[in-house]
């Protein structure tokens, strides 16, 4: 019996529960006299469903886990499992495929020593859908007779559906929280993983990265492992270059769309900078390995540097800063906007012009705002990975020449973690201990940056 | 009209006429046949008016009647309400405050205003004062602006209550206490005219007592405009008073007569309370 029929049967017993259920409540009703009874019949109805759905659905899914396991386990416990190869492939392969037979889902066996396993597999795969129906039943049965029982007019169904409703909600607002911990648990496990193969101290002052795919293994040379260079490179990159670019330009454009533009231009123009937020960071990574980086080789070459790497640190930087500008523009917005225009009118009025109004009352009373959205910025910026892949280097550098070639935590997470090596080799932990301190640091700019806003919000209540 | 001449507010504006005396020179600002429209609408309808420094010029009226929008056409800061619009002259020191060739910024260095809500701009109590002199170049050292934002709030009665904390910021004060400060961020740039847009509607009795002392002694220095909704404040801060009725000027003249003496009815009717 296949899994949806199971749910099928489950929701058709709920929903017959659910219509007793709320025929007895309408008899007590009557009973009553057409008294009110402590809960609509609907409450009663509900209550009685969920006791049968509930426990019969947690039952089926734990059922999923172990059936497979025991049908196996009585496949290989029939004589014909004797004859099969001990390990391996070919072992997987025939008890899939005998399985495929048993269930229907393939006519016929490829391996004839498939076929004697057929018989068991059929045997095992009805005996234990029986149960697993049986059980079933016996536990709607069971949870709406215990629903059932229960029922009274002066019963309070309605705060038990309540609580149920309660735990729905709140199950759903962890799902988010558990999966973000699950993502921090599975990083923190591996890269303690790697801090056993390599010390932390000499990853994280560490100033040589080359670290080996097909010899480093599980006992590497911890003086390859030197992260230094990559800090420096998505520092350098996604902090220095990218918001040199930024935020003049976020602020000032942020500046002319809040105080200057004309209503008509700032409908069309504001949308159009907001487009900018949406452009896959793939597409900008194309312009910056296709487009801008040979450009500035070029203009490099014409001003007499010699061999200008066609990877440099100034492209990606310079695309980055331009992804970035939405960012700080819109947050800059955002707070100038929210600087009340009592403020503004008062500068004005003791004769500031509005230069002097933007410059000297509107972005100091907003600078609050103004950084976090920057930190804010900064983080998407040392997190992105499409622009760097594409148009920054494999070489790690520690060099303050934007010309040169550089290399990203992000682009060393994805080159070790698609190579060649094994999935415990020390190169390919190295990425999440990389994502390890990615995470931490972004997860620190994130949180100093909304306690910011948070203040800031407040002290215009 | 012979309840209306032993009212309370008769006595205060009584007591206000024993400063009447004063020899008026010119006005400090005129103002001649303004209309002032907000997009079609017409808001203020051919206002005359004369603002002298010697007197505390008062308007009052019901709500919506202009007064404020009138208040703001003699600074120009209509100008920052893209649908505003004034027509007629306003003149100070006999120039046309709209004529082509004046510096919007210049003339509202000259004329200030003080707004109904206290906003002190989020800087210390010192950098709000400075505020002003800075832009407009008033101090060229430190110890210049020292003493004007000594003097300013000196003249403002802040500033024994404020000298050991001028590092504080201008937002942590009282509501008098920062509406003082926006009246002593105004006087630091050495106006010849403070507008004040019911500067004590936020704020107790006493606060509001310290106000109207502190008007009383500006006036003389500075030409003072106060719009107020409180016929008590009127009588005793001012010794003129405009009455404002759906964007028209109904009555202007000495305080005491428009407060015994109206020779409109609805100005009687307004200041006795009669008025719907
Ligand atoms: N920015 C604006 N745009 C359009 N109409 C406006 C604007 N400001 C004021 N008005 C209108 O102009 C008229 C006069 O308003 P004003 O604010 O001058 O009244 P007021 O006498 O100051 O009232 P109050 O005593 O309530 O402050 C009102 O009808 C008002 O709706
Ligand atoms: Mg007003």
């Amino acid at each position: 019996m296949s899994a949806s029929t199971l749910i099928l049967l489950v929701l058709g017993l709920g929903l017959a529960g659910w219509l007793v259920a709320r025929s007895r409540a309408a008899m007590f009703r009557r009973a009553h006299g057409g008294k009110r009874i402590a809960s609509l019949p609907n409450y009663h109805a509900w209550y009685a469903a969920l006791w049968i759905v509930v426990p019969t659905l947690l039952f089926a899914l734990i059922w999923a886990q172990i059936a497979d396991n025991l049908v196996i386990q009585h496949v290989l416990a029939s004589p014909a499992a004797a004859d099969l190869p001990a390990f391996g492939m070919q072992r997987e392969t025939m008890l899939a495929e005998a399985r495929a037979v048993a269930t229907g889902a393939a006519p016929g066996v490829f391996n004839p020593e498939a076929a004697a396993l057929v018989e068991p597999f059929d045997e095992a795969l009805t005996r234990y859908n029986i149960i697993g129906l049986v059980v079933t039943i016996l536990i709607a049965l069971a949870g709406g007779a215990w629903a059932f029982l229960r029922l009274k007019p002066d019963f309070r169904a309605h705060t038990r559906v309540e609580r149920a409703v309660l735990g729905v909600l709140l199950i759903a607002s962890l799902v988010a929280i558990l999966t973000t911990l699950g993502i921090v648990a599975s990083l923190v496990f591996e890269t303690v993983r790697f801090f056993g193969m390599v010390n932390p101290i000499d990853f994280l002052t560490g100033v040589n990265w080359s670290p080996n795919p097909m010899t480093d293994g599980s006992n590497p040379d911890p003086e390859r492992y030197g992260a230094v260079p990559l800090f420096w490179g998505t520092f350098f990159i996604g902090v220095v270059i990218a918001m040199i670019v930024a935020i003049p330009l976020g602020m000032m454009s942020a500046i002319y769309l809040n105080q200057y533009a004309a209503p008509r231009v700032r409908t069309w123009l504001k949308p159009a900078l907001e487009v900018l937020a949406g452009v896959p960071t793939v597409v900008y990574g194309y312009f910056a390995a296709l487009t801008i980086a040979p450009a500035i080789r070029d203009i490099a070459m014409s001003l007499g540097v010699q061999n200008p790497s066609s990877e440099s640190a100034l492209a990606a930087g310079l695309v980055m800063g331009v992804m970035i500008i939405p960012f700080v523009s819109s947050m800059a917005d955002d707070s100038i906007a929210a600087v009340p225009q009592a403020m503004k009118d008062g500068s004005l009025a003791m004769g500031a012009t509005q230069n002097e109004t933007i410059k000297r009352v509107l972005v100091p009373a907003a600078l609050p705002g103004i950084v976090a959205g920057i930190m804010l910025a900064i983080s998407r910026a040392i997190g992105e990975t499409m622009i760097v892949v594409m148009a920054a280097s494999a070489t790690a550098r520690l060099s303050a020449n934007p010309l040169e070639a550089m290399t990203t935590v992000t682009y060393q997470i994805v080159a070790n973690l698609t190579g060649e090596a094994s999935l415990d080799s020390a190169s390919t932990l190295a990425a999440f201990a990389l994502g390890f301190v990615l995470f931490l640091v972004t997860l620190v700019l994130n949180i100093i940056a909304l306690r910011i806003v948070k203040r800031f919000r407040e002290a215009y209540e | 009209m012979a309840d209306i001449a032993d009212s309370p507010l008769a006595n205060q504006a009584n007591k206000s006429l024993e400063h009447e005396n004063i020899e008026t020179g010119e006005p400090k600002m005129r103002a001649r046949d303004v209309d002032v429209y907000y997009g079609q609408k017409k808001a203020i309808d051919s206002v005359d008016i004369d603002v002298y420094t010697e007197f505390v010029t008062a308007f009052i009226g019901p709500s919506g009647c202009g007064k404020s929008t009138f208040l703001r056409a003699l600074n120009r800061m209509n100008d920052t309400i893209p649908s505003a619009r004034v027509t007629g002259t306003i003149e100070l020191d006999g120039e046309d405050i709209y004529a082509s060739g004046m510096d919007v910024v210049q003339l509202r260095a000259r004329v200030g205003m003080v707004f109904q809500k206290p906003n002190p701009f989020p800087k210390s109590i010192y950098d709000n004062i400075a505020y002003g002199p800075k832009i407009h170049g008033l101090a060229d050292a430190k110890p210049d602006l020292d003493n004007i934002v000594e003097k300013s709030l000196r003249r403002a009665g802040l500033w024994e209550e404020v000298k050991d904390r001028l590092t504080d910021s201008g937002t942590a004060l009282s509501g008098g206490q920062q509406q003082r400060l926006c009246i002593a961020r105004a006087i630091a740039v050495d106006p010849e005219v403070i507008l004040m847009d019911e500067p004590c509607s936020a704020l107790d009795p006493i606060a509001t007592a310290k106000i109207e002392e502190l008007i009383d002694e500006l006036r003389g220095r500075y030409g003072i405009v106060i719009v107020t909704h409180s016929m008590q404040q009127a009588a005793r801060v001012s010794q003129r008073t405009a009455f404002f009725h759906l964007g028209n000027l109904v009555e202007y003249g000495h305080t005491s007569d428009i407060f015994t003496n109206p020779t409109e009815q609805r100005t009687q009717d307004y200041i006795t309370g009669r008025y719907g």
